[in-house]
């Protein structure tokens, strides 16, 4: 007894047929659909690079082992990881596969005649009949015409037909969501991010040197920068004096187009971005900048200007560093700027309100190599103190200055800064209008009805009349009930 | 001024949980009465009675609970308003006055369905589930009322938030629908409905009923969710990053699109498109609390 079993020869385009049909069948479409749900969990319970990239640093410091293997699963890039996108892609071939052969089918169905008229009409639904002739016939026809059913007259029959526009909006939902991954890609492709942190009285002209990140999509570089210039003339942030929450951040920027030598005044808030083109330009964050000038023992200027500091909470308590490499031994201050100074006993100086009511500047001096020519990237608002000593540590008040054993330190005044975001995402019209078609679509699919509705005149003077639901759709039996009224001149 | 608005504001929620309060009661006494009416029939007479209820004994209690049941809708409705003019902007600026305003859908969405469908048995879990919501904001979550951070000083606050709230509110209807349904399907198969659960509606109007709430909702779900991305794109400079609320809400658009898809193409009914439907019904809750409470994103402001 052999259990073998004598499958057909499938050969190549067999099994590629076969894959087909098994990729486009519903229940893979389902398994997909359910599969990407699933792994999209993962990337809202572990940060993510794009968005914080901070806490996955954190997450490495934390559980290093646990991380490395969270990174080989590209746990920290989720929504562009090979895994996640093959589940998308293959769901999108599985639906073009799926929609296109039935688009095909609908257009040819919309421009056909409705079937002919079944022969025994009342095996349908609401069946009704009475004695009629020829103009109960006309009139049934007239009703139809002008309820706009697609009819079709073979001779002593009609037979009716309306709502394609179910499976119309149906393909519609499906095609438009064809057409926003369309806009994503492309907005992927395409497209491109920046950041620049500026101090208000300063002017931001959109270079790539002048981005502090700047990231283009895969098939564009740096020539498509739009060069438009913005100056930021001045940054109100009002808060809440009983919950220090912001109310309202206004930056009002002076902006050059690109090519163009005159500028024109524009408010930048929050949800009220600047556009040049397909380029928009976001508020983003905002924060204190210390001025400062550092004078060594000789009373020579050796550092001088505005250094942003980075916020940490709500009440905008800043830290920040001063690196001043030309001075021999190279010098730096870790400091903190506190907009409106109280002192806590745990944490010492803190911020109480974001406004700057009461500002102050607390420093440590640290001398020796600052590490800067190691050519590890370092972050501007921290220093690496790890070959430095301490020689000093003060606090001081708008126009003071503090002199220690290589120089002086003084704190001038400081302006707000604002971090403007800049974006280019020609992917995005695309995606929205893709996004209009698909709710239109769905409107009409779920809320279309297709129904059929026959109406027969025999030989023997009866008038017949049928209808036909499809997918259960209600009303279909107060519709008869009217063509059967108006037919018989009830109405 | 300003505050006076957030103490009515405040009173009114109070007497809309006093009025759900009575509610409830009216409720368990219909329902507790429906069942024990032929019980005492039963026991005076002597005669062998088939269990079926005598509804006109309890159509007053039943009429009661569901007045009480506007009453407090409309309350809780000025309550909100209330809420919205004390902050000078629609009420949505934090989980309390998410959750009232979420109570408020709810019962709305339990309050229309009943114009079309007899859905006065569900009306004890509506009531004492808003009561629960209620009370929890208002001990736990509450937040003394104040202006928007810039970020949502917006129109779409308004559009994007009332589509979200109105589809949780149909979505955990459904949802409740669905649950209801598994679990008398699972009495049936043991051998029967109890006396109190046999006025319930059968497993196919049940089944039908939870569909068609989701598939009615399930475009404006979409709606919120689009509505969502054109205002990030305006606030954040992108229609969609992969925040925590913005992943939840597209499983959670996943899982209704899934369920849909189960239903009108695969023809599933019953257990299967009923567990299907609370599990997407879920990540919905989920996406509400844990994304709040505990979550990360660019959707958490100002402590809840």
């Amino acid at each position: 007894m052999s259990n073998e079993v004598d499958l057909p020869e499938l050969g190549a385009t067999g099994l590629a047929r076969f894959a087909w049909r098994q990729l486009t069948s519903m229940r893979t479409a389902l398994i997909l659909l359910m599969m990407l749900g699933i792994a999209a969990v993962p990337g809202s319970l572990i940060p993510q690079r794009s968005q914080n990239p901070m806490a996955v640093r954190q997450y490495f410091i934390d559980s290093p082992e646990l991380a490395k293997w969270i990174d080989r699963l590209s746990g920290f890039e989720v929504y562009s990881s090979p895994w996640f996108s093959a589940i998308y892609i293959l769901l999108f071939i599985s639906l073009i596969g799926c929609v296109l052969p039935r688009s095909f089918e609908h257009f040819g169905a919309m421009r056909a005649l409705p079937p002919a008229t079944p022969r025994n009409l009342s095996r349908m639904e609401f069946f009704t009949s009475f004695s009629g002739d020829e103009s109960n016939f006309e009139k049934g026809r007239a009703w139809l015409k002008r309820k706009r059913f697609r009819i079709r007259i073979e001779d002593g029959s009609i037979s009716a037909e309306k709502g394609y526009l179910r499976e119309t909006g149906n393909l519609l939902f499906h095609l438009s969501l064809i057409l926003i991954l369309i806009g994503v890609s492309v907005g992927s492709l395409f497209g491109m991010r920046g950041e620049a942190i500026i101090n208000k009285g300063e002017r931001f002209i959109s270079l790539p040197t002048s981005y502090d990140t700047l990231t283009f999509g895969k098939l564009v570089n740096e020539s498509t920068l739009a060069p438009f210039i913005i100056e930021v003339d001045d940054f109100q942030a009002k808060y809440d004096a009983v919950t220090n929450a912001p109310q309202d951040y206004t930056a009002t920027v002076r902006v050059t187009n690109p090519g163009e030598k005159t500028s024109q005044i524009k408010k930048l808030k929050v949800n009220s971005p600047l556009t040049f083109g397909n380029t928009r330009v976001y508020l983003q964050a905002n924060g204190y900048s210390p001025i400062v000038t550092v004078r060594d023992t000789a009373g020579d200027v050796v550092f001088q200007g505005p250094v942003p500091f980075l916020p940490q909470d709500g009440n905008l308590r800043s830290i920040g560093s001063i690196k001043v490499p030309d001075a021999r031994p190279q010098i730096g201050f870790v400091a903190s700027f506190l907009p409106t100074y109280a002192r806590d006993a745990k944490q010492g100086g803190i911020s109480v309100f974001p406004e700057a009511l009461d500002p102050k500047l607390l420093f440590s001096i640290w001398e020796g190599d600052l590490g800067l020519d190691s050519g590890i990237p370092q972050s501007v608002y921290r220093i690496d103190t790890s070959k430095m000593k301490r020689i000093a540590l003060d606090s001081l008040k708008p126009g003071e200055s503090f002199t220690f054993s290589a120089g002086t330190i003084t704190f001038e005044t400081f302006v707000p800064w604002v971090n403007l975001q800049v974006v280019d995402d020609p992917g995005k019209s695309y995606a929205l209008y893709g996004a209009i078609a698909a709710i239109l679509g769905l409107l009409a699919s779920l809320f279309g009805r297709r129904r059929r509705i026959w109406i027969r005149i025999t030989s023997s003077g009866v008038v017949e009349v049928a209808g036909l639901a499809k997918n259960g759709a209600p009303g279909l039996e107060e519709e008869v009930a009217e063509l059967v009224a108006f037919m018989r001149d009830e109405k | 001024m300003l505050t006076t608005w957030a103490y009515v504001s405040n009173y009114f929620v109070y007497s809309a949980m006093a009025v759900f309060a009575l509610s409830f009661f009216a409720h368990a006494f219909e329902t507790a009465w429906a069942v024990r009416a032929p019980e005492l029939a039963d026991n005076t007479s002597g005669n062998v009675l088939t269990k079926t209820f005598d509804y006109t004994r309890t159509e007053r209690a039943a009429r009661i609970a569901t007045a009480m049941m506007i009453l407090g809708f409309l309350l809780l409705l000025c309550g909100v308003i209330a809420r919205g003019i004390s902050a000078e902007h629609v009420p949505w600026g934090n989980m309390y006055e998410f959750s009232i305003t979420g109570a408020l859908a709810f019962t709305g969405a339990y309050l229309v369905a009943l114009r079309k469908h007899d859905l006065r048995w569900l009306g004890l879990f509506v009531s004492i589930s808003v009561l629960l919501t209620l009370g929890t904001a208002i001990t736990l979550l509450y937040r003394n009322s104040a202006p928007l951070v810039p970020a949502l000083k917006s129109t779409w606050l308004v559009i994007h938030v009332i589509a979200a709230i109105i589809s949780g509110g149909v979505f955990l209807l459904a949802n409740v629908i669905a649950a209801s349904y598994l679990y008398l399907e699972s009495m049936e198969k043991k051998g029967g409905r109890k006396p109190w659960a046999k006025r319930l509606p059968d497993l196919e109007t049940l089944d039908q009923l939870s569909y068609r709430l989701v598939a009615f909702v399930f475009p404006l779900w979409t709606f919120a969710v689009i509505a969502g991305a054109i205002w990030a794109e305006s606030a954040w400079g992108r229609y969609w990053g992969w925040d925590p609320k913005e992943t939840w809400a597209f499983i959670t658009w996943v899982a209704y699109a899934a369920y849909l898809h189960a239903r009108v193409t695969i023809g599933w009914r019953g257990r299967r498109a009923a567990w299907l439907c609370l599990f997407a019904g879920s990540t919905f809750l989920f996406n509400y609390v844990y994304v709040n409470v505990w979550g990360t994103g660019k959707h958490t402001y100002s402590g809840l």
